[in-house]
């Protein structure tokens, strides 16, 4: 397909540059009017029993319409989030006897105001009797305090895939370290918000959300009501990240909220609501133990995980499964064991967040790789080398069972060390340690392999429609919050029609106009949002030729598409012909639309690949990292549109370099966040960041006709480990082996100590 | 108590009654109804709601209307001549500088400040100039690009 | 992210901001360019039932050349400081210092006087006031008077500002052909610094520290090893004397006294050359 490769620029960006987008807080529509104000009051303690809630002044509060608490909603419980939950450990809409994080909502406040909501929340408070606080992941182990008792237990999930001790026989090399993979926060720039009202017995609402379908099924479930009665719109989201895939109670309470008032109601919370109270990401404590020879032949591979899944068992408590699937990475290790526990403390729940359970996969494996390469002296790009996954080895099923499609992971690790200038790299590295500067340099290599549209084979659905003035009509079930699918998408379907990318429309996230959808996750939508779009496009090409073929008395295979002119006509005779106007004219007079629906379904997830190379100066006599280059390689398959390509590495990269060297939540012993809002934790700025580095490959996948994989998360799990991985080298002469993530400057400098004095003999 | 002020938004003057306490991005959202400029947080750290206060950029969320009574107010709304784009959002388009738009109309006016003061900048001198707005989507690398790409072209 | 409620007032005049301030006294705020004390009450930690609006006093925006100092404004912007001729000729530090507060947004409206009022311990004015062994000018009911900067911070956030009082003026004493080092030490560009070394070489040498304490310090420790002729070196490694550096979610105590070390040694040597 010719438009492939092609750089387009966005057909959604006038209007988001010159009026600006419209988010949920923006709607300015009838059936909004008069809509109350929703402001939730949030518990202050991480873990409490509640005597009461003193609401009274609340209510009395001028523009108070009403305030609500757990004993008021009659609501059926909220389903688990998964089968594997105990029921125990699902979130209530509100907390009614127990508190579990600081954040969870423990009142709601209607006014007519959004000032006057925020002025009656400071007069609602609860009565709290404390409890002991269960904040690490390995105090929750101990179920010494449970936080749900009716669970008996803090362990949601316990991945036992099985455990060897004769795993590491015959190696001559075991390297053993625990490493952390630290809680993140998802920080779209736009905070939850969604709306609500009942409009002739239907509930209709409006969300910022990735997957419309599934709050509208969720939504259904609460409510009692067929999906049909409920619609579920998605105005311009202003980020997700993952953390916006599931609906959260705060959401799903609006329509019963709209009931008790009989007016519509919308929400929005603070950013300080935010970084407690929308999902947060990662929060792994691992160990790795790597095993193997001398001469650099990894034989063996354990990962053991510890999850934190916060208060409520949500998706974070299962994405170490995701971790499983990929743990070996690009490595041919006959021998993988991985077993995973979750366990439920008294923070803020966790959930998918840019890789969810892949990222943290990478890094260990990456860690482990650079480990054993200074374990037995060899360069860490040899080291790598040595234990790739063959060009010539696929479709390859890892020692975890997962079946890669297509991959040449060589090929990338040598474009990238050839863009970075590796050599040259390591000679100014040895000039400088030679010279003993104060800034030293570090370079790191990481490779990866992730999963897209997976876990498990795919699916989405198209809906392509020509209408009466030739136009065309693309409905998806993929929903963006920023890629750009409405530019990939109709070029996709230009390039069949004929139909110029002006003349198409796309439509998504209104569950009334798309009949059904996936949503936006897991870097699927142009994989299998795009090759429905293509197939809906063939198939309407087509239809549209069955109805020319019928309407110039000729045989269809004889009736060929002008594409230039958008027109079809007999081959031989381009005189008589029938436009896309025509033909979509002739369907709608005779009750036969000009329309085909496609569901796309894949045989399997892909595998997107690539090869990071990040160079950093460390500032030996204060800690403080700067991330001077990167370089990326990044095989997604066939690239659509390069311009939106690269844009989603760029994004990618730089949230995973944040992991490697800024942000963390961070709660102290009692479970209070200490960094709950943007002055405290440390999302990335410009003036951290140098501009990246691109190299193209493409290595086409054939699970799909595009020959395309996903590429939204590769630059989050490429950059990560390869941003550490250059912090530690830029001190391992200094007998630096490990520093966890974030590699703050007083990390690195303790790191610098500690590894001083262990030269010394002290420690 | 209200106060009676007066602001020109994007060339038209806008008389309005407000509590002091209103936050201006809140008045210019609300009271004179322009929904382009975003709040992002609520400590002055992200920028998403950055206008033109007298041809300056100022974080709106952190000025009072009563404030900007009397003053002149450039949002994303005003900036494009008509149906012409303002070379600083061209360029953003040209060179994909957006992805979700939440953050596009702080950062796109913050770089026509930045732009007005510094008409030469070097790729430093745009990054550090755009410290104060935080964008999750791009990774800055085109943000960046694009207003080079415009002090480049500048006569 | 919404204030609490209060009443506004609109001084015309330095005279009205007093008499407003009288009036109203402990329920009264000042309101300048409002980025220290706006943020403050967005989060409601701070409820003020009054403020008292001074930010359209153009007559206390100003850098004049007053002789032998250098003559600001109360309410001169960060902005304005930062692009400024003379005080890049006669105390280039705190021009630049001026272009480190915050971001570009924030030093279109932040103002020298609110800053200094303010009085916070991380913020970086401060800490150059000290260095250049500046002079406050305050007025208040009673009159001017002027405080010598080593007397300015009193407390955590407290300064020596009756509540009816305003901080009208800086004076600078002209420091042309010092030689002067800025060194904020940070997380991320916007942020506070972790810790922050302000000094000059004048003869005698004058270091500020950023965030080294709960008020604004002077490394009195490093100024009289100098004076008494210790090398750069001996005298850096006294920073942390006589500091209360915090431990919070950006650094230990130990590791604040360390960078002030490094970043004092640092400072002393770009300085000297």
């Amino acid at each position: 397909m010719s438009v492939f490769g092609d750089r387009v620029v966005r057909v959604e960006d006038p209007k988001l540059l010159t009026e600006g987008g419209t988010y949920v807080a923006d709607l300015r529509i009838p059936e909004l009017d008069g809509a109350v104000h929703v402001t939730y009051v949030r518990s202050t303690m991480a873990h409490a029993r509640i005597s009461a809630i003193e609401a009274d002044d609340a209510r009395q509060a001028p523009g108070v319409v009403g305030v609500f608490t757990a004993a008021d909603v009659d609501l059926a419980d909220l389903p688990a989030g998964s089968p594997m939950f105990n029921a125990a450990m699902t979130r209530p809409f509100l907390a009614g006897d127990t508190v579990r994080f600081v954040g969870e909502p423990i009142a709601v406040i209607l006014s007519e105001r959004p000032d006057q909501g925020a002025d009656a929340a400071e007069l609602a408070w609860a009565d709290y009797e404390p409890l002991t606080a269960v904040v690490a992941p390995t105090d929750a182990l101990t179920d010494e305090v449970v936080v749900h008792a009716a669970a008996g237990t803090n362990i949601v999930v316990d991945l036992a895939f099985g455990r060897t001790d004769d795993l590491f026989d015959g190696c001559e090399v075991v390297v053993t370290q625990d490493v952390i993979n630290q809680r993140l926060a998802a920080v779209p720039l736009e905070s939850r918000a969604a709306a609500a009202a009942w409009i002739d017995g239907r509930l209709v609402q409006w969300a910022s959300t990735q997957h419309a379908h599934g709050a509208r099924d969720v939504l259904a479930r609460v409510y009692g009501l067929t999906p049909a009665q409920v619609r579920v719109i998605t105005p311009d989201v202003g980020g997700g990240f993952g953390a916006k895939i599931g609906a959260y109670p705060e959401e799903l309470l609006l329509g019963w909220l709209a009931r008790q008032v009989g007016r519509p109601v919308r929400w929005q919370e603070t950013r300080s609501e935010n970084m407690v109270g929308l999902g947060h990401g990662r929060g792994q404590q691992q160990t790795i133990e790597i095993g193997g020879q001398r001469d650099g032949t990894v034989l063996a591979y354990r990962l053991t995980v510890l999850q934190d899944g916060g208060a409520y068992a949500e998706v974070g408590s299962i994405l170490p499964y995701l971790t499983r699937m990929m743990a070996q990475g690009t490595y041919d290790i006959p021998k993988v064991e991985f077993n995973s526990r979750s366990v439920i403390t008294n923070t803020t729940p966790t959930v998918a967040y840019r890789g969810a359970g892949r990222p943290e996969a990478t890094a260990a494996i990456e860690r482990a790789m650079d480990l054993f390469a200074t374990e037995v002296g060899l360069d860490a790009t040899e080291l790598r080398r040595r234990n790739l996954i063959g060009k010539g080895a696929f479709p390859f099923t890892s020692a975890t069972g997962t079946t890669y499609d297509v991959g040449d992971y060589e090929r990338s690790l040598d474009l990238a060390l050839e863009a970075a200038g590796y050599e040259a790299l390591r000679t100014e590295q040895r000039r400088r340690r030679e010279a003993g500067d104060v800034v030293q340099m570090g370079i790191g290599v990481a490779m990866y392999v992730e999963v897209t549209a997976g876990p498990t084979a795919g699916k989405e659905f198209a809906k392509v429609e020509v209408e009466a003035d030739g136009s065309a009509t693309i409905y998806t079930g993929s929903s963006s919050h920023g890629q750009g699918h409405h530019t990939a998408f109709a070029s996709l379907a230009s390039e069949e029609l004929g139909i110029p990318m002006d003349k198409i429309r796309v439509v998504h996230g209104d569950t009334d106009l798309v009949a059904s959808g996936e949503g936006t996750m897991g870097s699927r939508s142009l994989q299998l949002g795009g090759s429905a779009v293509h197939e809906a496009s063939v198939g309407i090409v087509d239809k549209a030729k069955q109805i020319a073929a019928h309407s110039l008395e000729a045989n269809p295979d004889d009736v060929i598409l002008d594409k230039v002119a958008g027109r079809f006509h007999i081959a031989g005779s381009p005189t008589i012909g029938r436009t896309w106007a025509e033909l979509a004219q002739a369907g709608a007079a005779s009750a036969d639309p000009l329309t085909v629906i496609t569901d796309f379904q894949a045989s399997q997830p892909t595998f997107p690949f690539g090869t990071h190379v990040s160079v950093v100066d460390v500032d030996t006599e204060t800690g403080q990292v700067t991330l001077v280059r990167h370089i990326a390689v990044d095989d997604a398959g066939r690239i659509l549109n390069p311009l939106l390509a690269d844009g989603q590495r760029h994004g990618g990269i730089a949230q995973g370099a944040a992991q490697a060297l800024l942000e963390e939540v961070r709660y102290d012993d009692d479970g209070n966040p200490i960094t709950s809002n943007l002055a405290d934790y440390a999302a990335i700025s410009a003036a951290e960041l140098p501009s990246f580095e691109l190299v193209a490959m493409e290595t086409p996948t054939p699970v799909n006709p595009l020959g395309a994989k996903g590429i939204g998360e590769s630059g989050t799990i490429g950059s990560t480990p390869a941003v550490q991985s250059a912090v530690v080298d830029a001190v391992s002469h200094l007998g630096v082996k490990h520093i966890d993530m974030p590699c703050t400057a007083e990390r690195v400098w303790n790191a610098i100590q500690a590894a001083h004095l262990t030269k010394k003999g002290v420690a | 108590m209200d106060i009676s002020i007066s602001i020109t938004v994007n060339g038209a003057v806008h008389q309005d009654d407000v509590e002091p306490r209103t936050l201006l991005v809140h008045h210019l959202r609300d009271g004179v109804g322009l929904t382009g400029t975003n709040v992002g947080c609520d400590t002055s750290s992200c920028g998403a709601c950055t206008v033109l206060l007298d041809g300056e950029s100022v974080k709106s969320c952190t000025v009072l209307a009563v404030q900007a009574d009397g003053g002149a107010v450039t949002t994303i709304e005003g900036l494009a001549d008509g149906d012409t784009m303002h070379p600083v959002q061209a360029a953003f388009q040209e060179h994909h500088g957006l992805q979700c738009g939440y953050c596009t109309p702080g950062m796109v006016l913050a770089a026509v400040s930045l732009l007005r003061e510094q008409p030469n900048p070097s790729e430093v001198d745009v990054r550090e100039g755009l410290e104060g707005n935080l964008c999750r989507c791009t990774g800055y690398h085109n943000i960046v690009k694009a207003v080079l790409a415009v002090a480049g072209g500048a006569s | 992210m919404i204030p609490s409620a209060f009443d506004y007032v609109r001084a015309d005049s330095v005279d009205a901001a007093i008499a407003a301030l009288v009036e109203h006294g402990d329920d009264a705020k000042l309101l300048a360019g409002g980025h220290s004390l706006l943020p403050l009450m967005r989060l409601r930690l701070a409820t003020p039932a009054v403020l008292v609006d001074i930010g359209r006093l153009a007559e206390l925006s100003y850098v004049r050349d007053a002789g032998d100092h250098v003559a600001i404004g109360g309410l001169t912007r960060h902005h304005d400081l930062e692009t400024n001729g003379l005080l890049g000729a006669e105390a280039p530090l705190l021009r630049h210092a001026a272009g480190q507060v915050g971001d570009p947004q924030v030093r279109h409206r932040g103002t020298i006087g609110g800053s200094l009022a303010h009085g916070d311990p991380a913020s970086d004015l401060p800490a150059v006031l000290l260095a250049l062994r500046a002079t406050l000018v305050v007025t208040g009911p009673a009159g001017v008077r002027e405080v010598p900067v080593d007397d300015f911070f009193q407390g955590f956030l407290e300064t020596a500002l009756e509540p009816t009082e305003l901080l009208t003026e800086i004076r600078i004493p002209k420091a042309a052909g010092a030689g002067w080092s800025f060194q904020k030490f940070n997380r991320r560009a916007q942020d506070w610094a972790i810790v922050g070394v302000a000094l000059v070489r004048n003869g005698t040498t004058g270091v500020g520290l950023v965030n080294m304490g709960s008020v604004p310090l002077r490394a009195g420790g490093v100024e009289a090893a100098l004076a008494a002729g210790a090398s750069d070196a001996d005298a850096a490694a006294l920073a942390a004397e006589g500091t209360e550096p915090s431990a919070d979610l950006n650094a230990s105590a130990e590791f604040r006294r360390h960078l002030a070390r490094v970043l004092v040694g640092r400072a002393l040597t770009q300085a000297a050359g």
